[in-house]
C-alpha cells in the first residue's frame, strides 16, 4: 500500500465521519439567518444513535423491497464516494469510465429509493417518487453535460483524474470552469433536494420529494438512509470543491485542509441559497434543470474557441 | 485581464439564458441592466489604445443602458401593473433550448466567418456574444406577448449591436454610436408611454391581441 492509497483512505474514512456535520452547518446556517439558536452542529449524529437503538417497523403490505433499499442506498453511496478522489489523492479503484460508474451508482440508489416508495403502497410516497424521478431525469441530462466538458477538458475519462488534471488548468481556463461550477452547484441542489427544488424542512406530504419517499421508514433503516443523504451532500460538495483547487500549490496537507475546508464552505453557501430563497414552484423546476444543461455547454464552445480547436 | 474580459462576456451569455428562462418582467429589466453595466465597462478592459473617445462612450453606455433605459421601463412596469408573462407563445424550458441552439449557432458562423482583420483581442468569443444576444432579442421579440417584454427584447437586440461594434472594430465612429443610442432612447421612450396607453386603455398590456382590433362600426367597442 502506498502513500497515496494511504493518504486517500485516511480522507476518505474522516470523510465518512465527518459527512453528517454537513445538514448540521446548514440548519445552524438558516438558523443564523432567521435569528434564532438552532439545533447543534452535531444534531445528526445524536439522531443517528438514537435510530440505530431503536427497532425496525416494516409497513405490512411492502413485498420486501422497502426492507433491502436502505442497505442498498448505503452501500452503493459509500462505494461512490471511493470513487471521489480525496484532495489531489486519485482514488484507488480508478478506472478509464468511472465517472459513469460514480454518476450510475448514484442513479441506483435512486431507483432503489423509488422502488421502495412505490413498494409502500401509500399514495404519498407515490407522488414523491414521481417527482424525484422527473426532477432527476431533467438533472441527469446537466450532469452528462458536465462529465462531457470535464472529459474534453481533461481528454480523460476517470473522475480522479478529470477533477485532478484539469485542477492544473482551472485558474487558466477560469471562465468555462466557473459555468461548470454554477451548473453543478444547481445540479447539488437538485440532487440533494434542497430548496429551489424542494424543501427538506416542509411538514406537507403533499409538497414533500425527498421527505415524502422515507415517511414509512423507522429505527436503523432510516438511519441509514439519512446518513446516505448527508454523505450524498458531501459527495456532490466534494466534486465542486476539488474542480477548484489548483494541485501542486499547496503542501499535501494544506490541500487537504483546503478541500474538507472548501466542502463545509459549499455546506454554508447552501444554507445561505436556503435561507434566502423561496422552493420554486414545480413548473419553474424544469427551466431551472434546462440552465443548468445549457451551461456546461457554453463552457464547452468556450474552452474550444479558445483553444481554436474545433474548426 | 484576459481572464476578465473573458467572465465580463460569459456574463452575457448567462444573462441572455436566464432573461429566456424568467417569468418575472422586474428580473428581465435587472438582467438588461445588467447587460448595460457590463457593455459600459467592457470597452475599457477591450481596448488596447487608450483614447479620450472610450472613457465617454463608457460613461454614456454605463449611463444610458445601464441606468437610465431600464428605469424607464421600471417606470412603465409599474404604470402599467404587470409583473409577469404570463402566457408566453413558447415555454420557458423550450425557449432556454431554443437559446441553446442559437448559441451554437451563432459560434458556428463565427466560425464560418472568421473574425475581422482589424479586430479587438477577444474578438473570437464576443462576436459570437454579441450574435446570441441580437438573437435572443429578435427570439424575445416573437416569442412573448406583453409589449414590455417585447421592449426588453428589443434593448437586447440593440446591446448586442453594440457589443458587435465594441468587438468588431478598434476604431468605432462615436457619433455613430451616439446616434444609434438616441435612436434607442427615443424608442424606449415612446414604447413606455406606448405600454401605459395600451394598458390604460385596454387594461392589459398584451400585444398579440392587439391583432383584432378593427374599425367596423358594429364591432367598435373596445374589447378586453
Amino acid at each position: 500500500m502506498n502513500i497515496n492509497t494511504l493518504t486517500h483512505l485516511c480522507c476518505f474514512v474522516a470523510a465518512l465521519f465527518l459527512a453528517p456535520l454537513l445538514p448540521g452547518i446548514i440548519n445552524k446556517v438558516k438558523a443564523f439567518f432567521a435569528g434564532r439558536q438552532g439545533p447543534k452542529v452535531t444534531q445528526l449524529y445524536k439522531d443517528l444513535g438514537k435510530l440505530i437503538r431503536k427497532e425496525c417497523v416494516i409497513s405490512s403490505t411492502s413485498g420486501g423491497i422497502l426492507k433491502l433499499a436502505p442497505s442498498v442506498i448505503l452501500v452503493f453511496t459509500v462505494l461512490s464516494a471511493m470513487l471521489l478522489p480525496a484532495g489531489f489523492f486519485m482514488s484507488p479503484l480508478k478506472f478509464e469510465g468511472d465517472a459513469l460508474l460514480f454518476f450510475y451508482l448514484l442513479g441506483t440508489c435512486r431507483i432503489a429509493m423509488v422502488l421502495a416508495a412505490l413498494d409502500t403502497g401509500s399514495s404519498f410516497e407515490g407522488m414523491g417518487a414521481s417527482r424525484e424521478v422527473f426532477f432527476s431525469a431533467l438533472a441527469e441530462a446537466a450532469v452528462f453535460a458536465v462529465l462531457a466538458f470535464l472529459a474534453l477538458f481533461s481528454g480523460k475519462l476517470s473522475l480522479s483524474h478529470m477533477l485532478c488534471i484539469s485542477g492544473v488548468d482551472s485558474w487558466m481556463d477560469f471562465t468555462p470552469v466557473m459555468l461548470v461550477i454554477f451548473s453543478l452547484f444547481l445540479i447539488l441542489l437538485a440532487e440533494n433536494c434542497r430548496v429551489p427544488f424542494d424543501d427538506p424542512e416542509t411538514h406537507l406530504e403533499l409538497t414533500m420529494i425527498h421527505e415524502a419517499m422515507i415517511l414509512d421508514y423507522a429505527g436503523p433503516d432510516l438511519a441509514a438512509i439519512l446518513y446516505s443523504s448527508s454523505l450524498k451532500l458531501w459527495i456532490f460538495a466534494g466534486l465542486i470543491t476539488s474542480l477548484l483547487i489548483p494541485p501542486g500549490v499547496f503542501p499535501v496537507w494544506g490541500e487537504i485542509l483546503l478541500s474538507f475546508g472548501g466542502i463545509f464552505l459549499c455546506a454554508v453557501i447552501v444554507g445561505i441559497v436556503e435561507s434566502s430563497m423561496a422552493r420554486y414552484r414545480f413548473l419553474k423546476v424544469p427551466p431551472l434543470l434546462t440552465a443548468a444543461l445549457v451551461l456546461p455547454v457554453i463552457a464547452i464552445l468556450f474552452y474550444f474557441f479558445f483553444q481554436g480547436g474545433v474548426q | 485581464m484576459t481572464q476578465f474580459n473573458e467572465l465580463l462576456l460569459a456574463l452575457f451569455f448567462v444573462s441572455c439564458l436566464m432573461m429566456a428562462v424568467s417569468c418575472r418582467l422586474l428580473h428581465c429589466i435587472r438582467l438588461v441592466a445588467m447587460q448595460g453595466i457590463l457593455l459600459g465597462i467592457l470597452p475599457l478592459t477591450i481596448s488596447g489604445t487608450f483614447s479620450l473617445e472610450h472613457p465617454v462612450m463608457s460613461a454614456v453606455n454605463f449611463l444610458l443602458k445601464g441606468i437610465a433605459l431600464p428605469a424607464l421601463l421600471y417606470m412603465a412596469m409599474k404604470k402599467a401593473d404587470v409583473k409577469r408573462e404570463l402566457e408566453p407563445v413558447v415555454g420557458y424550458s423550450f425557449s432556454a433550448a431554443i437559446i441553446l441552439i442559437l448559441t451554437l449557432f451563432s459560434f458556428y458562423i463565427t466560425n464560418k466567418m472568421g473574425t475581422p482583420v482589424h479586430s479587438a483581442p477577444l474578438a473570437n468569443i464576443a462576436i459570437p456574444a454579441s450574435f446570441t444576444m441580437v438573437m435572443t432579442g429578435l427570439f424575445i421579440i416573437i416569442a412573448r406577448k406583453k409589449a414590455l417584454t417585447q421592449v426588453i427584447g428589443f434593448l437586447v437586440f440593440e446591446n448586442g449591436i453594440t457589443l458587435f461594434g465594441a468587438a468588431a472594430m478598434r476604431e468605432h465612429p462615436v457619433i455613430v454610436e451616439l446616434g444609434i443610442l438616441l435612436d434607442v432612447l427615443v424608442l424606449v421612450f415612446i414604447m413606455g408611454i406606448t405600454v401605459f396607453q395600451i394598458s390604460r386603455a385596454f387594461s392589459h398590456v398584451d400585444a398579440d391581441r392587439l391583432n383584432q382590433l378593427d374599425d367596423l362600426p358594429d364591432n367598435g367597442e373596445v374589447r378586453s
